[in-house]
């Protein structure tokens, strides 16, 4: 028997890989981007799976609005990836400090 | 052990393991196509959850667009691999100790003796329809939300644009603004020449002709 518990403990394992992803990739923007996608496809996952086990389509109207905030958040990153790119040749996390932080 | 149960635990294993080639990958277009994978696996795990038009959308606007996005600025990016992989090894102690005190931890909270957590979901007939019921609850109950969703793209369109966009100097380009509101003056120009002198009898053309010609 399927229950809400299978869900959420795969929602959680696939949270606890992608922090650990981003751990693991510190320097490389890219790859912290996409952990962060798979951060908000484990929320999407617990999202949907309450959804269905609660009989509430609310749920689901989340994780549309979580989908849309998310496309937004990766095109606009990507950008800003592309245009660090252009201007200082690098997207290694270590190197970029001009704001001196 | 039901077919559903099976389903579940075959597509959850290659989430999981999508997920962790993802972070591991040694390559960024690997990594995104594995991205794929996981985001596949993950609309199958949706249909397991009757909920069709979000899988749906899943594999049409993640997919399709914004993973597509993201091999794109792989490819245009040269990037040294091997700098950015500096250090890898040497955070995954600290990295697996947080991973798998967080998994532990949430495992613990969830699996709890003697709670259940959910009821039991009810089972749609077969005529039901997951995405008129989401649309029904967006155009009414959400319909604001909705519409600052769409200002939200909108904003990321401009935003996106703005960011990348770059003027060139030296570039030969069209300003149609400019050449819609140009004036007779700017490009026509009139010289008054003083009418030429032929010698008597000579001339050909008659002195209306002549006159015409200034």
């Amino acid at each position: 028997m399927l229950t809400l518990t299978h869900f959420l403990i795969l929602g959680a394992l696939l949270f606890a890989v992608s922090v650990v992803g981003i751990f693991l990739n510190r320097k490389n923007l890219i790859i912290i981007l996409m952990a962060i996608e798979l951060m908000l496809l484990a929320v999407n996952i617990n999202f949907v799976a309450f959804s269905h086990y609660m009989n509430d389509t609310a749920g689901q109207v989340f994780v549309f609005f979580i989908l849309t905030v998310a496309a937004a958040e990766s095109a606009i990153g990507l950008a800003i990836l592309v245009a660090l790119f252009r201007n200082l040749n690098t997207i290694n996390v270590t190197e970029l400090d001009h704001l001196k932080g | 052990m039901s077919f559903e149960t099976l389903v579940f635990y075959f597509l959850a294993t290659i989430l999981l393991f999508a997920a962790f080639r993802v972070v591991t990958a040694r390559h960024p277009v690997h990594a995104a196509l594995f991205l794929v994978l996981s985001f596949f696996t993950g609309a199958g795990l949706w249909m397991l959850l009757e909920a069709e038009f979000l899988a749906i959308t899943l594999v049409l606007v993640y997919i399709g667009a914004v993973m597509v996005l993201f091999l794109f600025v792989v490819m245009m990016l040269n990037l040294n691999i091997e700098k950015m992989r500096a250090g890898f090894w040497s955070n995954l102690p600290l990295a697996a100790f947080v991973g798998l005190l967080m998994a532990i931890e949430m495992v613990l909270v969830l699996t709890v003796a003697g709670r259940t957590i959910g009821g039991d979901p009810t089972r749609h007939a077969a005529g039901y329809s997951n995405t008129k019921e989401l649309g029904l609850l967006i155009y009414t109950d959400y319909v604001y939300p909705f519409e600052i969703a769409a200002v939200i793209l909108l904003v990321a369109i401009i935003a996106a644009i703005a960011i990348t966009l770059r003027r060139r100097v030296g570039t030969k380009h069209q300003d149609p603004s400019w050449q819609v509101s140009v004036k007779r003056k700017d490009r026509v120009r009139m010289v008054s020449m003083p009418a030429e002198v032929t010698t008597a009898g000579m001339s050909s053309l008659p002195p209306d002709a002549q006159k015409e010609g200034e």
